[in-house]
């Protein structure tokens, strides 16, 4: 017999492996069978891969809002990072697209 | 069953290349002897393969360093010859092999000598900075060296079986795509570079959980020595940039072996995504070579000048303000692909605001060395010569961040004389005077004083020699990695240029000597107190080498430059009352992070020769090696609270007896002579 406060933890890290399997499957799915149009597949795979990363921190990393104001900070920082990296790239990218393949 | 791989792959293909896999594998042959004649195999498993310690594994990173730089530099010094003579003939190295050699000698110089060297010194030297018994996850330190130094192996690898890639260090596609290079070459780069990122991010995390958890009582962010802020801010941008990395080249992979099309003209792929990705990583990677150079230079300025560091925390948000602001100008690494102006613009102008904080530090430590009392041990030299020079090397990056000058000069030598003009006196500079600086802290005794200067004026006359020509050949209109060319009025400056390569080797073949004369010469060269420079930081106050528990207790620090502080006011040594003595816990030697290193090196090697069914073995085997470890129970070892009293007890009496008649409670400045 286990612990509750064991099994606690193991129903967490099983919902945690449940929902990132989905949330690799559905994406996956929708390229493969084709359901639905360009736009919304990527759109799909988009929001799925954020979920994917809430999931993680929420089920693996175990990271509470709630908790010390330090860690609020850093995900703060982490996020600013992000957005840099891929707005940065969505910016250089699609200012290059539309000069190449322009009007 | 064995897939690419055939009799072809042997290095027959050039006088040159063969010359030097015998030369390779005779020394691998001469090792592995020595070490069977001596009988030293157990010794070298149990007390250095095994090792979790973080001074272990500091000093196993900067022997790969040295081992890897050697052959970078040979390659640099035929790069240079062949330049010299090749004009209007061509040479004596054919064009292919010339590609791989400058593809390796920035592949290797990069990821293979300045990363290991950076992550040796931290190692060696964070723990230490922060009253800390070792880093926060000392099993996983460990697979990030074994990690490293099986992309090293692969590296080495490609010049005894097949060939390496032609496609430069950052492996632009099309060019290195499957249809215009089918061989192993870029497989060789890809896989070993993956290999180093993945170890270089492990290691990121490891040293950023060390500092933010492992930092003794009263160690507060604004009493942090510098280089300790310096790594916290390089393992932010390793954290961050180099997953866009490990992406890029493993899309690439994807691209070559799975035929996918992620940087292919065709079927929707953009090959311009992959430049994008790459200097994603790039550009920070450049504030992941520097920083922690900037850290020890700041340690080491304040140290010679007997002074504290002037302006502290404008360095420190200096150093933060890089980090943010080194996210912001990857752009400039491919001004030409032809973004609008607005662009261009925008990063551009980043890249120059960049270069504000870093002038900031110039002018901290210019005011540290104000009215100090300078020693100018080498160390010391290192980090004057750097300031001179990283001012010009910052000087021109300046003005390669103004587009319209960078479109002129784009891919030619000013853009090679420029990175090494930053990457020379900044990191490597830096981590000579780091090694030279921390070495009695490593063994128990200094380097000789003589050949390391030797060596510093080789590397300092030799790199202007070597590259102030190039910033000329550049805006004379030579593009870089060229095999030959027909234009005679390069060649003086060209032979200039291999004249100082040449010199830069003889530096390094001082600092051979220096290491070997320091060896012999130990016990007039011994460090007896643990504080030869008369320095200022925790480090200093334990002894050279420290034990393996580092601190007895872990001690309590109320102000910046603590042990300064301390000998200034007279209490130095403290010796602790018995009861303020605990029993500790150490991890003890591991064996499975060199199996993951032994088989992530065979993966590596499956996978550029497509031998699938070693590739499937070796995954399994890692996948083994991590379940093994999360069911090894008796980890840690206990050292009783007894055994440590008793050390310090000695250690304390020891220390009475080389102060004399001096007062020991305030260091031995006395003993500080100017050599």
């Amino acid at each position: 017999m286990m612990a509750p406060a064991q099994q606690e933890r193991l129903r967490g890290y099983l919902l945690g492996f449940v929902l990132a399997l989905l949330l690799s499957l559905v994406p996956f799915a929708c390229v493969h069978y084709q359901w639905l149009d360009r736009f919304p597949t990527m759109a799909t795979i988009g929001i799925c891969a954020v979920l994917q990363v809430l999931v993680h921190l929420r089920y693996f990393l175990h990271l509470r809002l709630s908790e010390a104001k330090e860690r609020f900070w850093l995900l703060v920082f982490t996020l600013l990072l992000i957005g840099l990296m891929v707005g940065g790239s969505l910016w250089i990218m699609w200012d290059l697209t539309d000069r190449m393949m322009g009007h | 069953m064995t897939g690419r791989l055939s009799w072809e792959a042997l290095p027959t293909y050039g006088a040159i290349v063969t010359f030097a896999a015998v030369l390779v594998l005779s020394l691998i042959v001469m090792t592995v002897a020595y070490l069977t004649w001596t009988g030293k195999w157990g010794y070298l498993w149990r007390e250095w393969l095994t090792s979790l310690s973080h001074k272990r594994i500091g000093i196993m990173y900067i022997i790969i360093a040295f081992v890897m730089m050697l052959r970078a530099l040979l390659e640099a010094m035929l790069m240079r010859a062949q330049q010299a003579v090749a004009l209007n003939n061509p040479g004596f190295v054919d064009a292919e092999h010339f590609h791989q050699l400058f593809s390796t000698h920035g592949t290797v110089m990069i990821f293979f000598v300045l990363m290991p060297f950076i992550t040796g010194l931290i190692n060696k030297v964070l723990p230490l900075q922060i009253g800390a018994r070792d880093m926060a996850f000392p099993w996983l330190n460990a697979v990030s060296l074994w990690l490293t130094a099986s992309g090293a192996g692969l590296v080495i690898m490609s010049l005894l079986l097949g060939r390496f890639s032609t496609g430069g260090w950052s492996g632009y596609p099309p060019y290195t795509g499957i249809d215009f290079s089918p061989g192993t070459g870029v497989d060789y780069w890809i896989w070993a570079l993956a290999l180093s990122s993945i170890s270089t991010t492990l290691s990121g995390i490891n040293f950023l959980v060390t500092i933010t958890k492992r930092r003794c009582p009263g160690m507060g962010w604004m009493r942090l020595p510098l280089f300790v802020w310096t790594t916290a801010c390089s393992s932010i941008l390793i954290i961050f940039a180099f997953p866009s990395l490990s992406v890029a080249t493993l899309l690439l992979a994807l691209d070559r072996t799975l035929d996918m099309h992620f940087f292919t003209n065709d079927l929707g792929g953009n090959m311009m995504h992959y430049v994008n990705l790459f200097w994603l990583w790039g550009h920070p990677e450049v504030y992941i070579l520097i920083l922690p150079a900037f850290g020890v230079f700041s340690e080491v300025i304040a140290t010679f000048s007997s002074k504290t560091l002037f302006g502290y925390r404008s360095l420190v948000y200096a150093t933060v303000v890089i980090t943010l602001l080194s996210f912001t100008v990857w752009l400039h690494h491919f001004f030409t692909m032809g973004s609008s102006a607005s662009v261009n613009a925008f990063f551009g102008i980043m890249t120059m605001v960049i270069a504000v904080p870093t002038g900031v530090k110039i002018y901290d430590w210019i005011f540290t060395l104000y009215r100090g009392r300078i020693r100018f041990s080498v160390p010391m030299l290192y980090a004057l010569a750097f300031i001179m020079t990283f001012v010009l090397g910052g000087v021109s990056g300046v003005l390669l961040a103004i587009p319209p000058f960078d479109y002129v000069v784009h891919n030619s030598a000013f853009l090679v004389a420029h990175f090494h003009n930053m990457l020379i006196p900044g990191t490597l500079f830096g981590m000579m005077a780091g090694y030279t600086y921390w070495f009695p802290k490593a063994t128990g005794f200094r380097l000789d004083e003589y050949w390391g200067r030797l060596g510093f004026y080789g590397w300092l006359v030799g790199f202007y020699l070597a590259f102030m020509p190039l910033y000329l050949l550049g805006l004379m209109g030579m593009p870089r990695r060229l095999q030959q060319y027909d234009q005679p009025e390069w060649q003086p400056l060209l032979i200039v240029a291999g004249a100082g390569a040449l010199i830069i080797l003889l530096g390094a073949l001082c600092q051979l000597i220096q290491l070997i004369v320091s060896i012999r010469r130990r016990r007039t060269l011994a460090d007896r107190t643990g504080d030869p420079w008369d320095a200022r930081t925790l480090e200093w106050t334990i002894a050279s080498p420290p034990p393996e528990w580092n601190f007895s207790v872990i001690p309590n620090v109320d102000e910046r430059d603590p042990f300064a502080a301390e000998k200034g006011k007279g209490h130095a040594y403290p010796l602790p009352a018995r009861k303020d003595y605990q029993d500790i816990e150490l991890p003890r030697n591991n064996g499975l992070p060199f199996v993951l290193g032994v088989l992530s090196f065979w993966l590596g090697f499956a996978l550029v020769w497509h031998l699938w069914w070693l590739a499937i073995l070796t995954l399994l085997g890692s996948a083994g090696c991590l379940a093994r470890r999360s069911f090894q129970r008796d980890s840690e070892k206990r050292i009783s609270a007894e055994n440590l009293y008793q050390y310090d007890r000695k250690r304390h009496q020891q220390l009475q007896k080389l102060a004399g008649h001096h007062a020991l409670n305030e260091g031995f400045r006395w003993e500080n002579k100017v050599d």
